[in-house]
């Protein structure tokens, strides 16, 4: 693995990540962030995608899970003595899979509960209108119970939070999960305006390849647990290949992969 | 019937109310701690008593004032909170919640045979601290330290709650409570925020511990009082502030109303049947949102 060069903002090199001391999830993955880029992470189901978030944000450890090889480099500093909190704190930040909004609290609250990831930065100030220009319906409900959100408007409170944190790299997992055609297109189109009007670097992890390259510069096929392909975004969303056997975007529906099929089998011993 | 002393039910009552007050103080004190850290600390109890041996030794033994003595008893609870924290549950993140609920078992007895050490097994008294003159509400009596020990007390829970509700610190402990993970990735400290559970609730146990020590007397039992405390807190639910409250006078109504008309030795077996009948009905406690461990 060469060194980062200085343009970019994020590295993974060459990590192995094993949950329990006993399954093995990622076997050598690297990939490169370049600042201010969105770079896409596609992959099926089980490929490694959300482990790889984790291992990079730290919170792998809070399921037993360990980054037992490899490096994750934020801004030139390796980060492997950073405790997850300090990670947040020195600018990256997870919008986890799921949205995990704080139900029991407000809209306010959750935006307020994300200002802990400005402590320590000097003249940092929670900016609330920017969350509120970007998402006027969450200044209509800001003191309304986060519980009672949509599917939708969880995840740009999820966003929302990680606005107010400015980051400089934003993970962001499946942000399109379980929303509307219309709503995908709606929050991808601001994630696209975030990345290019706060200048935020992203490292966005989805299911759906066609929407995600759209938006991304670059993009990553990962496989059970490392790249098998990479490249410019709009040459991965124009390659037959990668459509049919990566991204099930094939005309019929049998995309499955030789590797998929091991892996259901390596799942199945799991099982079993 | 017809010659139901009705002043003496509201006389009974208004006790019933006022040690409920304090019930609800040490029910907060779990409350905290659980809340944040999913902790069923059943070294409750043992913990208001400690506070209380602390007062003692301050405010008796070496004379000190009494501000300066409960000052510094609960100072020095709050130390004994994160001691507790550090060296017992710390090392127990990520075991199983009967393990950790075990520690808290030992942890009880530790701070018993703590006690029994240092101050011996006798009885002994707390100086008298509170006004001693009758409190009258209308024409009911109230016994004074009960009616102070109230005001405390629930001067006490309305101060954690505001601060819980616009304190910045306040909505970590809650989003903390309400998704551990999320909680870390928004740049919270989490382990500090279970640090600071333990002291706060180590802090208001003391509190609690020198009211209900100076109402009755100290005594290395006097951690019974956390079973109490646990019913309180299983009747409004874990993880629930208002319903360490509610459930703090459900309970000392209750023990008060069947302590007179039905005697003394009634007491637990109400309480114990009460707590049995809500959780048939409200099987998470009457405001808690999280389901109570299976141990
Ligand atoms: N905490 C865990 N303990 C053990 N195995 C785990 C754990 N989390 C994930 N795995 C396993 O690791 C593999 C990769 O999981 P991961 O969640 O990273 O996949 P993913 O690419 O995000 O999938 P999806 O698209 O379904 O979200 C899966 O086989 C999964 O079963
Ligand atoms: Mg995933």
């Amino acid at each position: 693995m060469t060194q980062a060069s200085p343009d970019v903002v994020l590295s993974i090199n060459n990590i192995e990540v094993i949950y329990n001391k006993a399954v093995q999830v990622l076997r050598g993955l690297s990939l490169r962030v370049p600042r201010g880029q969105i770079v896409a992470l596609l992959g099926s189901n089980g490929a490694g995608k959300t482990t790889t978030l984790k291992a990079v944000s730290g919170l792998l450890a809070l399921e037993d899970g360990e980054m037992t090889r490899g490096s994750v480099v934020l801004d030139g500093v390796d980060t492997a003595r950073l405790k997850p909190h300090e990670l947040v704190r020195s600018g990256l930040f997870h919008v986890m899979e799921g949205r995990r909004v704080f139900e029991d609290l407000t809209i306010e609250e959750n935006l307020i509960s994300a200002t802990y990831a400005l402590s320590g930065r000097r003249a940092a100030s929670a900016d609330f209108e920017l969350v509120y220009e970007y998402f006027p319906r969450l200044f209509e409900r800001r003191r309304g119970l986060a519980g009672y959100l949509s599917g939708g408007e969880q995840q740009m409170l999820a966003i929302g939070r990680a606005l107010i944190a400015r980051p400089k790299v934003m993970l962001l997992d499946e942000p399109s999960l379980g929303l509307s055609p219309l709503l995908v297109e709606n929050i991808f189109t601001i994630i696209a305006r975030i990345n290019r009007e706060q200048g935020v670097s992203m490292l966005l992890v989805e299911q759906n390849a066609s929407v995600a390259l759209a938006v991304a510069h670059t993009g990553y096929i990962m496989e059970t647990g490392k790249v098998v392909i990479d490249g410019p975004a709009e040459k991965l969303a124009g390659d037959p290949d990668v459509r049919e056997f990566y991204l099930g975007m094939a005309g019929e529906g049998a995309a499955r992969s030789f590797r998929d099929i091991k892996h259901y089998k390596r799942r199945k011993r799991w099982l079993s | 019937m017809i010659d139901f002393d009705w002043l003496l039910l509201f006389e009974v009552s208004l006790a019933g109310i006022g040690s409920g007050g304090l019930y609800a103080l040490a029910g907060l004190a779990f409350v905290l701690i659980f809340k944040a850290t999913k902790v069923v600390n059943l070294a409750i109890g043992e913990m208001l008593m400690m506070g209380a041996y602390f007062f003692f030794a301050m405010a008796s033994t070496l004379g000190w004032p009494i501000w300066l003595g409960v000052v510094v008893a609960v100072l020095g609870s709050g130390a004994l909170g994160a001691l507790i924290e550090r060296l017992l549950i710390r090392p127990m993140l990520g075991e199983s919640p009967i393990s950790v609920f075990m520690i808290t078992i030992g942890l009880s007895s530790i701070l018993v045979g703590a006690v029994e050490l240092i101050w011996g097994a006798d009885q002994m008294r707390l100086p008298d601290f509170m006004p001693s003159d009758p409190v009258l509400i209308g024409e009911a009596m109230v016994p004074p330290k009960i009616f102070y020990g109230f005001l405390v007390a629930t001067g006490l829970i309305a101060v954690v709650l505001v601060v819980f509700r616009f304190w910045r610190g306040g909505i970590a402990l809650r989003a903390t409570a309400s998704d551990q993970a999320a909680a870390y990735s928004m740049g919270i400290n989490v382990p500090r925020v279970f640090s600071l559970a333990w002291v706060v609730g180590a802090m208001v146990a003391a509190i609690a511990g020198i009211i209900v020590g100076s109402i009755s007397s100290l005594s290395p039992t006097m951690g019974v009082f956390g079973l109490s405390v646990l019913v309180v807190v299983i009747v409004g639910g874990l993880d629930s502030v208002a319903g360490a409250l509610v459930g703090g006078i459900v309970v000392g109504l209750v023990e008060a109303w069947s302590g007179t008309y039905l005697g003394g030795q009634y007491k637990m077996l109400s309480t114990f049947s009460l707590l049995v009948l809500i959780l048939m009905v409200r099987p998470y406690g009457l405001f808690g949102t999280h389901e109570i461990e299976r141990l």
